[in-house]
């Protein structure tokens, strides 16, 4: 076990904005088999830059032909530019072999949430971490759908007007689209729609998320099927909660009974808190905690794979 | 009559968008070519179909639609043979593909609607509705939350991204008088000839038609209204009494008056379900400046929880949701319920 932990994979973040320096800060904190050893951004003058080089990370502001150009690559990056700069950058990581981990909307990989699906996606080697609701999310709507027929999954996702960066703004349809998508490819759900709020009121307000689920009639009266779907995301939750210590339940999932305008289903309702940790975002911003913490997650767990891997085939050697 | 009026301005009826809040989402095909007829008999020059909540409004959290909004979209269109159709979007729950739909079916107005300090995520709804050749107004949603100063500020965001016309939003019909006179010549002084300013009105504490006149005094040239007050809260500025009133006041609208009157009366009283009233609910989201639409969804919850609307609308207003945060009234009601409990 003590070799395992002696060799930690190695992550460049590429983009020293907000995101890019919360996610730096979460790797070095939390992650047991990673660490930062490249930060690149664009603009020399970055705070995120700064921050990254007083810690000892080598920076560069020149971007992901410096970062190419290095002697030793990475074996994660993490892609914190824009949908954009990742649709560019995805096929040069590719050819370089590192095991790209998306935190932008390109979804140029496959989808994925570390409670749900990081098993079936173990060998690709682009991934894209959805949305901060798409996180907070997905993993309820599996939850429900593990147990009854999901027909449709809708959720509303409020963030605080502070926490809502440029680029969440300008692609707004973007956001809802990608996530909706999710709730079907990731959560199980048959349609999906997500709904976005940006909530300006002081002080800012933590992030929200309520997921209503379409589930058959007799999900939604009392007995034996009603718990399991309480008992799945109650799990659901505290698996979250590993790696999002403020992921929360704010009431009880509330049932509602059978209705003709729900095409004959009953709905499941949950309404979750997602307080962020505080790593360098204030905590209102669970939006921005939640990504980056499942994208360290998610790093980790393959880097804990391939040490795992690595130590295997050295044993048979 | 007066045939050189001091004031001009263009009405736009709402009750087949704002009054769907109050049908729970049920117009059918029938009552939209009725109402439309009967509008752009009196000649109304705007008619505004959509859910409640704007294009892809239908939904668990504001109610799903009885008839697909687009039916009813290209039904009042087929109707109209002068009124122009808009519809309503609100980014964040609606998608320029939803735009892009309502156009196909006929609609040639895109009214974009942001909470009043969020302007920034219209700007490419804008920006596609204008390359669509469709004429444009902002909505700034609960417009009481903010300054006349800052207001402004949001509207030049808006006018900036191709907006025609900002209309001051009173979503919470909280505003009283010179709160909209001031708001309106805020934006009327920051836009210039670049765009022209609205204004938007509810009943809560019953100042939607007096607030308008404040409004147009102060340089507004576009006022919404619903036929029998039909809409959100306590309802919104009746058409029939804007068009009467501002008659009286020499205020030229071009609208029939008689026309109007008529179509409340034999059109749209009718097939009303539930009359806006200013009861304690309503006029507490007037009072705390709680948006409109959590009304009914507020009763709903009040009724399953065993708490008043009042009270769950009271902490809603404390808390400070904005338009769209109809999730939240359950949670308000859930924990309500609860401190009952353990009281």
């Amino acid at each position: 076990m003590s070799e395992t932990k002696a060799v930690k994979r190695t992550a460049a973040i590429v983009g020293s904005g907000n995101i890019g320096t919360d996610l730096m800060f979460k790797i070095m904190r939390r992650s047991e088999h990673l660490e930062v050893k490249y930060m690149i951004g664009v603009d020399p003058a970055s705070d995120g830059l700064a921050r990254a080089a007083r810690l000892g990370i080598t920076t560069s502001a020149g971007g992901v032909d410096w970062l190419l150009a290095q002697d030793e690559l990475p074996d994660f990056v993490f892609e914190c530019t824009s949908a954009k700069a990742h649709a560019i950058n995805a096929p040069r990581y590719k050819a370089a072999g590192i095991h790209a981990i998306d935190l932008t909307p390109a979804a140029v990989g496959p989808y994925l949430c570390p409670v749900v699906n990081l098993d079936s996606l173990e060998d690709v080697l682009n991934v894209n971490m959805i949305t901060c609701a798409g996180q907070a999310t997905t993993p309820i709507v599996a939850a429900v759908s593990s147990v009854v027929p999901v027909d449709y999954a809708e959720i509303v996702a409020s963030i605080a007007s502070k926490s809502a960066g440029p680029g969440t703004r300008a692609n707004v349809d973007e956001f809802t689209e990608t996530t909706a998508k999710a709730l079907e490819v990731v959560g199980g759900a048959k349609r999906g729609k997500a709904i976005i709020i940006i909530n300006p009121v002081e002080p800012p307000m933590i992030m929200r998320n309520t997921v209503y689920c379409a589930i058959p009639a007799e999900a939604a009266e009392p007995g034996e099927l009603q718990d399991k779907i309480r008992v799945s995301i109650d799990q659901a939750v505290a698996s979250i909660q590993d790696y999002v210590p403020g992921y929360a339940l704010r009431v009880e999932p509330q049932f509602d009974t059978a209705r003709e305008d729900w095409d004959g289903n009953g709905r499941v309702g949950i309404w979750i808190q997602v307080r962020g940790a505080a790593d360098y975002l204030p905590e209102y911003a669970g939006n921005l905690d939640i990504i980056t913490a499942a994208a360290t997650r998610t790093a980790d767990l393959l880097a804990e794979r391939m040490n795992a891997t690595a130590t295997t085939v050295g044993a048979h050697a | 009559m007066n045939t050189t009026p001091e004031f001009s301005v263009r009405l736009t009826d709402t009750t087949l968008r704002d009054g769907s809040h109050a049908m729970s989402h049920k117009f059918t095909e029938t009552h939209v070519r009725s109402i439309v007829r009967a509008l752009d008999d009196a000649k109304v020059e705007v008619i505004e179909v959509t859910h409640g909540d704007g294009l892809g409004g239908s939904s668990f959290n504001y109610g799903f639609s009885l008839t697909p909004e687009l039916d009813l979209v290209k039904a009042a269109v087929d109707e109209a043979k002068n009124a122009k159709i808009a519809v309503l979007m609100l980014p964040g729950l609606g998608t320029i593909h939803d735009l892009n739909l309502a156009h196909e079916a006929g609609a040639s107005m895109a009214r974009i609607a942001t909470h009043c300090t969020e302007a920034d995520v219209s700007i490419q709804h804008f920006q596609h509705a204008r390359k669509l050749g469709m004429e444009t107004v902002g909505f700034l949603m609960l417009s009481h939350r903010t300054t006349p100063e800052n207001l402004a500020k949001q509207a030049r965001i808006m006018a900036d991204a191709g907006c025609q016309c900002v209309y001051v939003v009173d979503s919470a019909g909280a505003l009283i008088l010179e709160d909209v006179s001031d708001r309106v010549e805020a934006l009327v002084s920051e836009l210039g000839t670049d765009a022209q300013v609205g204004y938007h009105g509810h009943q809560n504490m019953s100042f939607g038609v007096a607030n308008s006149v404040f409004a147009v005094r102060a340089g507004a040239k576009q006022i919404d209204g619903t036929l029998m007050a039909l809409g959100a809260g306590a309802g919104n500025s009746p058409t029939e009494v804007l068009a009467a009133s501002f008659d009286r006041l020499g205020i030229h609208t071009g609208v029939d008056v008689q026309g109007v009157m008529a179509a409340a009366e034999d059109i749209v009283k009718p097939i009303i379900t539930r009359m806006p009233i200013m009861d304690r609910a309503s006029i507490m989201q007037g009072y705390a400046g709680v948006y409109s639409s959590f009304l009914i969804h507020a009763e709903r919850a009040a009724e399953r929880y065993g708490v008043p609307a009042y009270r769950i609308l009271e902490e809603i207003g404390k808390a400070g949701y904005v338009g769209g945060q109809e999730d939240m009234i359950v949670d308000v009601a859930v924990t309500l319920a609860a401190a009952n409990k353990a009281a």
